[in-house]
């Protein structure tokens, strides 16, 4: 696969290591000479200088040949103009844009790009895992379905703590999909299945229930 | 969206004429470049952040120009405004005229000042 990359900083140098590795042909653009050279010394001739927003450089190293183009430059307009310019001037099939202001996934999206990736929304998602008292963490989206997989943990202090699922106020958007207490196996939830303090409950919901979702699981 | 020469010169113009005026600009620095006249607005904020859109009225805008420095923010912004904000009219300053051949077959209503001063140097010269 040949693989356009935009933005030599840390994350496109890495990615270039990456995908390198894996076996694709790829070629990584970069403005500044000086990150220009210390990358051909470092791998070799994978490294071009040039601005990737501009059609005459994108036209240069091939890219109506590319199958896909990541832009990881640390502006966000950066990466929206350089996956357009190769989506629209070269038809490259797969854009992918970093973002750093998450509010930007839904215009990009508008706009045509195939993946947005928050830096910020991810590096967020993992602290707030690692956050102890944390009550409610989104595992992961599905985008395509328009809902998310949650755990929630039900402390010592919830209202629901002794309560039975059937009990639950739970929104109707939301589905409990998996019990792991403390100690013993996990299992999915019935009816009758009776909440305990330190059960962690995976479930999916959409997006604006998440809220919801953790309230009812509070008991509050 | 930008006060620079262009954008501080367009917004007191606009203003003389009577319309409503809102100026954005992320350097408040810039807004010495608005005459003592200026009736209109002046905010400071980021115009490819939708929330200081919305602060300087986009929802209720009639028309949006886009005026930074930077081709990509121009662009962004105005994509912004036509996309998410439905605004009636949006013009964006685009300096390469490749990118603005392109953004203008997408739809945008662009200009190119390289394009355009170029042009009228030529005429100037071989008229």
């Amino acid at each position: 696969m040949y693989i356009i990359i935009v933005g030599g900083g840390r994350l496109g140098y890495n990615l270039l290591k990456a995908l390198l590795n894996e076996g694709h042909e790829v070629l990584l653009l970069e403005k500044d000479a000086r990150i220009c050279r210390t990358i051909i010394e470092e791998m070799g001739s994978v490294c071009y200088r040039g601005d990737g927003c501009e059609a005459a450089i994108l036209d240069e190293v091939g890219t109506g040949r590319a199958d896909m183009m990541v832009a990881v430059t640390g502006d966000d307009e950066d990466n929206l103009v350089a996956c357009q310019v190769a989506k629209h001037k070269h038809n490259v099939p797969r854009t992918i844009a970093r973002i750093r202001n998450p509010q930007n996934a839904a215009l990009f999206k508008k706009l045509g790009i195939d993946v947005t990736v928050s830096t910020t929304d991810l590096i967020l998602e993992t602290i707030e895992r690692e956050v102890p008292t944390h009550p409610l963490t989104q595992l992961m989206a599905l985008d395509e379905k328009g809902l998310v997989i949650v755990d929630v943990k039900i402390s010592p202090e919830s209202a629901t703590v002794g309560k039975t699922v059937k009990d639950l106020s739970l929104p109707k958007e939301s589905k409990l999909a998996l019990v792991i207490p403390n100690q013993g196996n996990a299992h999915v939830p019935a009816a009758n299945t009776v909440l305990r303090a330190g059960d962690q409950i995976i479930a999916v919901t959409s997006p604006e229930s998440k809220e919801a979702l953790q309230i009812a699981l509070r008991g509050v | 969206m930008g006060c620079g020469r262009v954008g501080a010169r367009l917004a007191s113009l606009l203003d003389e004429d009577g319309h409503e005026v809102t100026v954005l600009d992320n350097d408040t620095y810039s807004f010495r470049r608005l005459p003592s006249s200026f009736g209109g607005t002046a905010l400071f904020g980021n115009g490819i952040n939708e929330e200081a859109l919305k602060k300087a009225g986009i929802e209720e805008a009639d028309v949006f120009v886009a005026l930074t420095q930077g081709d990509n923010r121009n662009v962004m912004s105005c994509q912004i405004a036509k996309h998410i904000f439905n605004v009636p009219r949006v013009m964006c300053r685009i300096y390469d005229p490749l990118r603005e051949e392109m953004y203008s077959a997408l739809g945008l209503e662009t200009i190119s000042p390289t394009k355009v001063f170029a042009q009228l140097l030529r005429e100037k010269l071989e008229g």
